[in-house]
C-alpha cells in the first residue's frame, strides 16, 4: 500500500527540481550586471518611503481566520461524504446538526458584516 | 522491463539493485509527464495569445517559425520566448530577502506538478494509483498560496504586498468553495480514488457524469478553478492597473518565467480535474461503435482542450470583477449553494432504495 505513495515522493522531488533548473539556467546565462537603481523596490518612479512591510488590512487576518474554520470543516466532511452510503440515516443526520451549527456561526459573521469589503 | 531490472541487479547489487530500478523506472515515468506537460504549457500560451487575438480581431503572433517554413508562422514563438527568458538577467532586489525570493517561485511551481502524480490519464495509465487521490490534489493546490504569499513578503516591495495579500486572501476563499463542491463529488461517488471516481460515471451516455446531477457544483468548482489560479476576469492579484503585476512585481527572467509556468501548469490540472470529476475523464461521451474507437486518452485530451479554451474565452469576454465583489462571490453565492447542494444529494441518498433505484437516479446513485 504504501508504496504507491513513493512516484508522489519523487515526483515533489522532480517538481522541485524542474523549478529550480530553469532558474539556475537563468543565472548562468542571464546577464548580472546590478545597480542601486534597478536593485532598488519598483515603486512607480518613486522612491521608495518606507519599508513594504506595513500595516494592513484587518479584513484579510479575518479571512484568514474563517478559511481555517471552514476549512477543517472540509476536512471534516470528506471521511464522511465517502462513506456515507454506509452510515446510513444516523450519520446523514448528526453532519446536519454539525453543519446547521456551522451555518449558525456563518450567518452570524454574514450579519456582523465580517464577510464586507467595501 | 526484466533486462532493465537484471541490469540493475547486476551493476549495483542485490540490495541497492531494485530500489535504485524503482527509482528510475518511477523518475522516466514522471518525465514522461512532466515533458509533455511542459510542452503544453509553452504552446497554451501561444494558444492563448493566438485565440484571444483573433476574438479581438488580430492576428496573434505570426512572425517566427521552424526553419523558416512560412506556414508554421508563430509556431515558434512559445520555443522564443523561452530562449529569451533564459538571457535576462535576474534580479534581486537590494531590500528582498534573498533566500525566500528565490525560493517562492519554486514553492508555487513544484505542488503544481506534483498534483499531476494522482491523475489518471486513461483506465491503467496513472503514476500512483492512492485512495487518497483527491485529498492529495486538494493538499498539493492548497501548497501553491505559500508561493504567492512569501514572494510578495520577500520582495519588499509595495505593489508585491498588496498584490500577495489579496491573492492569497482570493484563493483561500475559492478553495473552500471548491472543497465543498468536492465533498458532493465524494458523496456521490464513495471513492476519493481518481480512477474509481471515473468508473462511478461509466454508463451508457454523458447522462451519467456528474455533469448532470451535480451541475451546479461543475459551475462553482470551475469558477473557483479560475479565482484560484488568479486568472481573468479575477485577476485583481495582477491587476495591472492598480498594482502594476501584483505578487510577482519584483521578479524578471526565469523567476518570472517559473511562476508563469506554474500559472499555467495550474490551469491545465484544474481543466483536468473537472474533465476527471464531472465530465467522465477518459469516458467518450455516447458508449457505442464511433465514440468507443476513439482511445480513451484522446477524450480526456479534447474535454481539457474544451475547458482550457473556456478559460481562454473568459479572459476575452469578461471585464475585471472588483475586489468585494470577488470576494462576495465566494462567500456569499458559493459556499451557499454548495452547502444547500451537499444537503440535497445528503437527503436523496437516505432515500429508500426502491426510490433510488428508480429511474431517473439510478443513473446516478450506485
Amino acid at each position: 500500500m504504501l508504496e504507491n505513495y513513493f512516484p508522489i515522493l519523487l515526483f515533489i522531488f522532480v517538481g522541485l527540481a524542474v523549478g529550480v533548473v530553469p532558474m539556475a539556467f537563468g543565472w548562468m546565462f542571464g546577464p548580472n550586471r546590478p545597480d542601486s537603481e534597478k536593485l532598488s523596490p519598483y515603486e512607480c518612479g518613486f522612491e521608495a518611503f518606507e519599508d513594504a512591510r506595513m500595516k494592513f488590512d484587518v479584513r484579510y487576518y479575518l479571512v484568514a481566520i474563517l478559511f481555517i474554520l471552514f476549512d477543517l470543516e472540509i476536512a471534516f466532511l470528506f471521511p464522511w461524504a465517502v462513506v456515507l452510503n454506509e452510515i446510513g440515516l444516523f450519520g446523514f443526520m448528526a453532519m446536519v446538526i454539525f453543519l446547521g451549527i456551522l451555518v449558525v456561526g456563518f450567518i452570524y459573521e454574514w450579519t456582523k458584516g465580517a464577510l464586507e469589503w467595501d | 522491463m526484466e533486462h532493465a531490472q537484471q541490469l540493475f541487479g547486476n551493476l549495483f547489487g542485490p540490495e541497492w539493485g531494485p530500489a535504485l530500478f524503482l527509482v528510475a523506472k518511477n523518475v522516466l515515468l514522471i518525465v514522461a509527464i512532466v515533458l509533455p506537460l511542459m510542452l503544453a504549457v509553452a504552446y497554451l500560451t501561444f494558444a492563448e495569445r493566438k485565440i484571444i487575438g483573433y476574438m479581438q480581431l488580430r492576428v496573434g503572433p505570426n512572425r517566427v517559425t521552424f526553419f523558416g517554413i512560412p506556414w508554421l508562422g508563430g509556431w515558434g514563438q512559445p520555443i522564443a520566448d523561452a530562449v529569451k527568458a533564459v538571457m535576462k538577467e535576474i534580479i534581486i532586489p537590494s531590500g528582498a530577502n534573498k533566500f525566500l525570493f528565490v525560493l517562492a517561485p519554486v514553492l508555487t511551481f513544484a505542488p503544481a506538478l506534483a498534483a499531476w502524480a494522482v491523475v489518471p490519464f486513461s483506465p491503467e495509465v496513472v503514476l500512483a494509483d492512492i485512495n487518497a487521490g483527491l485529498l492529495y490534489i486538494l493538499a498539493m493546490t492548497s501548497m501553491g498560496v505559500y508561493g504567492v504569499i512569501i514572494a510578495g513578503w520577500a520582495s519588499n516591495s509595495k505593489y508585491a504586498f498588496l498584490g500577495a495579500m489579496r491573492s492569497a486572501a482570493q484563493v483561500v476563499s475559492y478553495e473552500l468553495a471548491m472543497g465543498f463542491a468536492l465533498v458532493c463529488v465524494l458523496m456521490m461517488s464513495h471513492s476519493l480514488n481518481l480512477g474509481d471516481i471515473v468508473r462511478g460515471q461509466q454508463g451508457s451516455s454523458f447522462i451519467n457524469w456528474y455533469l448532470i446531477p451535480l451541475f451546479p457544483m461543475f459551475l462553482v468548482y470551475f469558477i473557483s478553478g479560475v479565482a484560484e489560479t488568479n486568472r481573468a476576469p479575477f485577476d485583481v492579484a495582477e491587476g495591472e492597473s492598480e498594482i502594476v503585476a501584483g505578487f510577482h512585481v519584483e521578479y524578471s527572467g526565469m523567476a518570472f518565467t517559473v511562476f508563469f509556468l506554474a500559472e499555467y501548469s495550474n490551469m491545465i490540472l484544474v481543466a483536468t480535474l473537472a474533465s476527471i470529476i464531472f465530465l467522465g475523464g477518459w469516458l467518450p461521451p455516447l458508449d457505442m461503435a464511433p465514440f468507443t474507437l476513439v482511445p480513451g486518452f484522446i477524450w480526456l485530451l479534447l474535454k481539457i482542450s474544451f475547458l482550457l479554451f473556456c478559460f481562454l474565452w473568459f479572459r476575452a469576454t469578461f471585464p475585471r470583477y472588483r475586489y468585494d465583489q470577488i470576494m462576495r462571490l465566494g462567500w456569499k453565492v458559493f459556499i451557499p449553494i454548495t452547502l444547500v447542494w451537499i444537503l440535497l444529494i445528503g437527503v436523496v441518498m437516505q432515500f429508500p432504495p426502491s426510490m433510488r433505484n428508480a429511474f431517473p437516479l439510478s443513473l446516478w446513485f450506485h
